[in-house]
């Protein structure tokens, strides 16, 4: 089987079926060392199945998943040597305290004594967990706890990290930190991060895989997704000007497709015009407006946020994910 | 064997962590000193020929201990991982499924054999107070230690299984309990049915653990039982092993 020398991740045709119900369906894709990948979809997509099987936790109905070139099922313990993972929920030894469970976990994944010890500070300092060390985990806030898995998935220097919603029910202010934690893991090591929520791939990831129903219906860069939608993008304004004469206004501009003038408050209308090609027209509408006399309230381009490609990409879905 | 040792270490830190370690063995001290309180008694009115570690063991107590308290030991072995989703951080660590099996059983067996360790102080009182030397002699009661354990590994490894199947721990605690006390009336069927056919009496009363026990607690031991129990625990963690294994190929 031809290697890829360069890539951490390579999945090919991956197929994982339960009981009647089928996770995940012909999934590829390669992920290069170094990248920091997002794999977001909604609820049920098949992300979790698909980080599981990466760390050799579950097996694959068919289909290969190579880890830096060893097969996840017949090699799984040089995998598994290779990767840090945070499941889902991020399940810990409530009864034990931080350092002793990073120190239990940094021996179970191999670590001499000496250097788990090493690692072991090095990650709580990494993670901020230098403070409540020796805190029972159990009593540590959610936040502390997220941070706790976290430092587990690094405490052997892995060549791959694999987080299932890291920052799921963190407070704004924690979900920064992690993706400050998370960013500054870039080029030591691969990452590979599973999300429902969007401008947190957006921010993080140099690379977006969007998952919907166990296949991948988009992947590419968050710049190049939003090109793919670009062409749609409006431009606001909002005028004190008599409605008639800007629309016949705007009618006679060639480069507006489309144009559409509401009422707003006092004399101001507000009107949405839809550039061809996705040209910026707001030079020329401030160059109109000054000519003419108009106040201008209001400009803006409405960029198409990757909500909009997450939402049209894996329509039908529920409202709750467009919410978050 | 170091990942073997720091599971260990880390399953009997459980143990004694927990309330639930106190809790058992508090509630066995109490069984014990009752049981022991009550052959005094028993002792004080008619003599009785037995050693008193034999006597012990005619007493129900000894079994209630041991099926109530490895069901109870074990179920949180597997089933409480697996509900709590530890299972998977710990099976994506390079470890070994024999590894985890052997170490959560071995946690089980040294806190099984700590749980009887009360029992050391009512046997001194005895020794102390009888005027006869032969009544208790290092023999007997190295025989009824090799007892308890053998039994108690048995049950364990019964409830490790158990254990494994089932992501409820009370559902495990009851399938072991289900298990270990169908194994114990095993021995008390060939006795029901003695006139029926020759080997499947005989077959039985290998399953009976009530008198294997009478013969470790009089200080005999015989290889046959030896290897019933070494063998029988061996298949059930084979069996355990099994089932830990099965979600690769599930």
């Amino acid at each position: 089987m031809a290697m890829n020398e360069n890539a951490m991740i390579e999945v090919k045709n991956l197929t994982k079926r339960y009981a009647g119900r089928t996770a995940v369906a012909g999934l590829s894709f390669t992920v290069a060392r170094g990248e920091i990948v997002g794999l977001l979809g909604p609820n049920g997509a098949g992300k979790s199945t698909t980080m599981r099987i990466l760390a050799c936790y579950l097996p694959a109905t068919s289909g290969t998943v190579r880890v830096a070139g060893f097969d996840v099922f017949y090699q799984s313990d040089e995998v598994r040597r290779r990767i840090g993972y945070m499941p889902e929920n991020n399940p810990l030894y409530t009864e034990m305290r931080v350092r002793e469970y990073l120190k239990f976990r940094a021996r179970l994944k191999g670590l001499g004594w000496r250097r788990s010890r090493e690692r072991v500070g090095t990650v709580m300092e990494q993670c901020g967990l230098t403070d409540v060390s020796r805190r029972i985990i159990g009593q540590l806030s959610k936040g502390y706890r997220q941070r706790v898995g976290m430092a587990d998935a690094l405490v052997h220097d892995p060549e791959l990290i694999i987080l299932d919603e890291p920052t799921i029910g963190l407070d704004p202010h924690q979900i920064r930190a992690v993706r400050q934690l998370i960013k500054s893991l870039a080029h030591a090591h691969t990452v590979l991060i599973s999300t429902h929520i969007l401008p947190e791939a957006e921010m993080m990831c140099n690379r977006m895989l969007i998952m919907y129903d166990g296949k991948i219906l988009a992947a590419d860069t968050p710049e190049n997704l939003q090109r793919l939608v670009a062409g749609k993008s409006q431009i606001i304004v909002e005028l004190a000007a008599p409605a008639t004469v800007l629309r016949e206004c705007w009618s006679q501009v060639p480069e507006i497709e489309h144009f559409d003038v509401s009422a707003s408050e006092g004399e101001f209308q507000r009107c949405a015009l839809t550039p061809r090609d996705g040209l910026d027209l707001r030079p020329m509408i401030f160059a109109l407006a000054l000519r003419n006399g108009w106040v201008l309230r209001e400009l803006t381009r409405n960029r198409h946020s990757l909500e909009d490609i997450y939402v049209q990409v894996t329509q039908p879905s529920e409202e709750e994910e467009e919410e978050s | 064997m170091r990942i073997f040792l720091t599971l260990t270490r880390r399953e009997l830190a459980a143990f004694f962590v927990s309330v639930s370690g106190y809790v058992i063995i508090a509630a066995v001290t109490l069984l014990i000193g009752w049981s022991f309180v009550v052959l005094m008694t028993n002792l004080g009115s008619d003599p009785s020929p037995m050693p008193v570690t034999e006597l012990f063991y005619r007493t129900y107590f000894f079994w209630l201990i041991v099926l109530l308290a490895t069901p109870i030991i074990t179920m949180r072995l597997f089933a409480l991982e697996k509900f709590s989703g530890t299972f998977e951080t710990l099976m994506t660590t390079p470890v070994s499924d024999l590894q985890v099996v052997a170490a959560k059983f071995t946690a089980a067996v040294i806190f099984y054999t700590v749980m009887w360790l009360p029992m050391l102080p009512c046997l001194f009182v005895v020794r102390h107070f009888t005027d006869q030397p032969g009544s208790l002699d290092p023999g007997t009661i190295g025989g009824m230690y090799l007892g308890v354990f053998l039994v108690g590994c048995l049950f364990l490894s019964l409830g490790c299984f158990a254990s494994a199947l089932s992501r409820s721990q009370m559902a495990a605690a009851m399938i072991s309990f289900v298990l270990g006390v169908s194994l114990f009336s095993l021995g008390f069927l060939a006795q029901a049915i003695t006139v029926a056919i020759q080997w499947k009496t005989r077959l039985l009363s290998y399953f009976g653990l009530f008198d294997q026990m009478n013969n470790f607690a009089r200080g005999v031991v015989d290889t046959r039982t030896l290897i019933f129990y070494i063998s029988l625990t061996l298949f059930f963690l084979f069996l355990t092993l099994r089932v830990v294994e099965s979600r690769r190929w599930k």
